[in-house]
C-alpha cells in the first residue's frame, strides 16, 4: 500500500526565480499572524455574517493593511514589490474565506484615488484615518444599471453653490454596510466616459440609504446597496479634476487584476492541497481514494492547471514590476486563474464527496467563492472582450 | 546598554520529524527551520526592554551553521540592531557555553537573555553553564522581569515546581526565559526589509580558542514506540484492574 506524504501549499508550489529571502520571512510572518488572529474564527465570523471591527485595528497594527501606501500617511511601501503582494494573495487565501479580506483590505480599492488624485487637504485626512483601521473606505462605482460599462452611470451630482447635491444608487459595494467614506462614481457632466467624475462622499451624510445584500459566498463580508437620496456633499470633496473621474477607475484596473489573479489561484492551489490530503485519507472499496486512479489523476490534472497559472501570474507580475502596463494579459491572466479556481473547487468537490457538501470546510466555501472571483472586478466575458480590444482585433 | 540574546536555528515544530536510517540524527533534507520559539520570546524581552529605556543596543547571536543567518535575520527583523553567527559545526552545549563567554567578553553586554531550552534536543542547559563559567548571577525559567530605579539591579519572577519564586540580584546577569514571559512579536514587512542593511558579523568558533571537543556523544536515536490501538474492557472493575496492574497509573 502506499504511503502517505505531506502535500501541502509548500511543497506543491514550483521554485521561482522572483522570489528572494526577504518575500519568504514576509511568507512566514504572514502565514503565523493568519493563523492566530484569522483562521481559528472563519466558521464563527462566516456563519455570522460579519467580522469583529477590531479586526481593522490588528491589519493595521501588524501592517497588512498598511501595504503598499505612501508612508507618510501611515503606510508601508519601502521595499515593496509586486511577489510581496503576491505572497500576500496566497496566504490570505489559504484561509479560505475570501469574504473577510474583501472587505477587511477593501480600502486597497477605494484609497488608491484619493492618493493619486486627493486634494493634499483630503489626503491627510482619510488616508492615515483608514490606515490606522479607525476609518473604512469603500469604492462605489457599480450600480444597478451599470457595471463594467462605468460610461452608462446614472448617479448624478448637480452644482448648487459649493455643494453638490447627489442623486442615484451604488450596487454590490464590497464593505459598504460599515464603510465611513465611499470614493463614488458620479456624473457631473453630459453622457458617457466624459462626465463622469469621482466624489468622495462621507456616508454618516443625511440621505445616504444602505442594504445588507445577501450572497451565495463571501458570507463575512459585508456588501451593500447603497441609495443616495439628494445627498449633499461639498466640492471641495471632489477627487481629481471634475468630469476626469475615469482617470481615477481605470488607476486600480492592473493592481486590482494581478490581485485577484493572485488570490484565484492561490484558491486554486487550497483545494488542490485539499483534496489531496483527503484522498490519503478517505478508504473506499478497500484502498485509498489517492489510490483509484480516477481520483489520482483528478489531483495530477489540478496541480498542471495550477502551476500552468502560476507562471503565467508571476510572469506578469514581473512585467508590470518592470514597468510594462501589459493589459491585455493581465485580463487573460484573470479568466485563466478563474477558470483554474473554478476546475479546481469542482474537482476538489468531488474528491470530497458528501463530505465537501458540508457546510464548514475550505472546499466548500472556496466553491461558494468562485463566481465572485470570476465576475467581481471584470467579468471573464468582459476581460476577453477586452483582450481582443487590446490585440486589435 | 547592551543586551545579547540567543538565537538558534531548529526544525519548525510542526513539521514532522524522522530519524534516519542509521540512527544517528533526523532526517534534515525537506525540513522547515525556524527560530527557537523561547530564543523569540528572549527577543521579544529584549526589545521590550529597548522600547521602555531608549538607549539600548540589542544583540542577536547565533552558534551554528551558515544557515543559521535565516534565524539571525528574523531577529533583525523582528528589532534586534545586528547579528553575530559563530560559525560552528554542531557545538554541544558545554561548547556553545564556552563560545558565548568569549562573545560576553569581547561585547560586554548588561544582560545575556537566552531561551530556556531549544526545542530540538531540550537539553537546558547552556544559560546555566554560562552563568557559572561567567560566574555571574543567573535567573532561569523567568515569567516577569522588573528593572530596579537605577537600572542597576532587576527582579524576576521564576517559574518553578511549587510556584512563582521572585528573585533580586545586580547586573550584570544571566536570565533564561520561559513561555509566559510575553507573546513574541510578528516581522512586519518594513522590518524585514530593513534587516537586510542591519550588520551581521560571522566568526568562525575555531578562531576564538575555545575547546570544543564534545563531551556529549549521541549513541542512537530512535523514534518513539508507535501507537497501539487500545482495548475495550467488560466492566469499571476491569478497567480499573487495568489501570492499576497494566498501566500503572492508579
Amino acid at each position: 500500500m502506499p504511503k502517505n506524504s505531506l502535500i501541502d501549499f509548500d511543497s506543491t508550489k514550483p521554485n521561482s526565480p522572483f522570489y528572494n529571502e526577504s518575500h519568504r520571512q514576509w511568507r512566514d510572518s504572514l502565514r503565523r499572524w493568519l493563523a492566530k488572529e484569522i483562521a481559528p474564527y472563519v466558521e464563527e465570523w462566516e456563519e455570522a455574517e460579519e467580522f469583529p471591527l477590531s479586526l481593522y485595528k490588528k491589519a493595521s497594527e501588524f501592517g497588512l493593511s498598511r501595504l503598499n501606501y505612501p508612508e507618510q500617511y501611515g503606510g508601508l511601501d519601502s521595499g515593496f514589490d509586486r511577489f510581496h503582494a503576491i505572497v500576500t494573495a496566497e496566504e490570505t487565501s489559504q484561509i479560505g474565506a475570501g469574504g473577510i479580506f474583501a472587505s477587511l483590505l477593501v480600502h486597497g480599492i477605494g484609497l488608491p484615488p484619493i492618493i493619486a488624485l486627493g486634494t493634499q487637504e483630503m489626503k491627510e485626512r482619510i488616508a492615515p484615518a483608514v490606515l490606522t483601521g479607525d476609518k473604512r473606505i469603500c469604492l462605489g462605482i457599480t450600480e444597478p444599471d451599470a457595471g463594467s460599462d462605468v460610461a452608462n452611470i446614472k448617479t448624478r451630482a448637480e452644482r448648487d453653490g459649493d455643494d453638490f447635491i447627489v442623486r442615484g444608487s451604488k450596487m454590490f459595494i464590497t464593505g459598504g454596510m460599515r464603510a465611513d467614506y465611499m470614493t463614488t462614481a458620479v456624473r457631473t457632466g453630459g453622457p458617457g466616459m466624459s462626465g463622469i467624475s469621482l466624489l468622495l462622499i462621507e456616508l454618516d451624510r443625511p440621505g445616504v440609504a444602505r442594504t445588507k445584500l445577501k450572497k451565495q459566498g463571501w458570507w463575512a463580508s459585508d456588501t451593500a446597496a447603497v441609495y443616495l437620496d439628494e445627498v449633499r456633499v461639498p466640492v471641495s470633496n471632489l477627487i481629481g479634476p471634475e468630469n476626469q473621474g475615469f482617470l481615477g477607475i481605470v488607476l486600480n484596473f492592473n493592481g486590482e487584476r494581478l490581485a485577484m489573479a493572485a488570490s484565484a489561484v492561490g484558491y486554486a492551489r487550497t483545494c488542490l492541497v485539499e483534496a489531496a490530503r483527503y484522498a490519503q485519507e478517505r478508504q473506499t472499496f478497500g484502498k485509498r481514494l489517492a489510490d483509484h486512479q480516477v481520483i489520482r489523476h483528478k489531483i495530477a490534472e489540478m496541480q498542471r492547471q495550477v502551476n500552468a497559472t502560476q507562471a503565467y501570474l508571476e510572469i506578469c507580475a514581473w512585467r508590470v514590476q518592470e514597468g510594462e502596463s501589459p493589459i491585455a494579459d493581465l485580463a487573460l491572466l484573470k479568466v485563466q486563474a478563474t477558470l483554474t479556481m473554478e476546475f479546481c473547487a469542482r474537482e476538489a468537490m468531488q474528491v470530497f464527496g458528501g463530505a465537501g457538501y458540508l457546510r464548514g470546510n475550505k472546499v466548500e466555501r472556496i466553491y461558494r467563492e468562485v463566481r465572485v472571483n470570476a465576475i467581481g472586478g471584470g467579468s471573464e466575458e468582459i476581460m476577453r472582450d477586452l483582450a481582443a480590444r487590446q490585440m486589435g482585433l | 546598554m547592551k543586551i545579547l540574546v540567543t538565537v538558534k536555528r531548529v526544525p519548525d515544530p510542526e513539521s514532522s520529524i524522522k530519524v534516519n536510517p542509521e540512527g544517528t540524527g533526523i532526517v534534515e533534507s525537506g525540513l522547515k527551520w525556524v527560530v527557537n520559539p523561547f530564543d523569540e520570546i528572549a527577543i521579544e524581552e529584549a526589545l521590550r526592554i529597548k522600547e521602555a529605556q531608549g538607549d539600548v543596543e540589542v544583540v542577536v547571536v547565533s552558534v551554528g551553521v551558515s544557515e543559521s543567518q535565516e534565524q539571525l535575520r528574523t531577529g533583525l527583523a523582528m528589532g534586534a540592531d545586528r547579528a553575530i553567527l559563530v560559525k560552528a559545526d554542531r557545538p554541544d552545549t558545554a561548547a556553545v557555553a564556552k563560545i558565548l563567554v568569549k562573545l560576553v567578553e569581547k561585547e560586554q553586554p548588561t544582560l545575556v537573555i537566552l531561551g530556556k531550552q531549544a526545542i530540538d534536543d531540550d537539553s537546558n542547559e547552556v544559560g546555566q553553564m554560562l552563568a557559572h563559567l561567567l560566574g555571574w548571577p543567573q535567573a532561569t525559567f523567568i515569567s516577569k522581569l522588573t528593572f530596579a530605579g537605577d537600572k542597576a539591579s532587576v527582579e524576576c519572577i521564576r517559574e518553578v515546581d511549587g510556584g512563582m519564586e521572585t528573585i533580586a540580584f545586580a547586573l550584570p546577569a544571566i536570565i533564561t526565559a520561559d513561555l509566559r514571559l510575553n507573546e513574541p512579536r510578528y516581522a512586519s514587512l518594513p522590518g524585514i526589509m530593513k534587516a537586510r542593511k542591519k550588520p551581521m558579523e560571522e566568526i568562525d568558533a575555531a578562531s576564538l580558542g575555545v575547546d570544543l571537543t564534545p563531551r556529549v556523544r549521541i549513541k542512537k536515536m530512535a523514534p518513539p514506540p508507535a501507537r497501539t490501538a487500545g482495548r475495550k474492557v467488560e466492566s469499571v472493575d476491569e478497567l480499573i484492574n487495568a489501570l492499576q496492574t497494566e498501566a500503572k497509573v492508579m
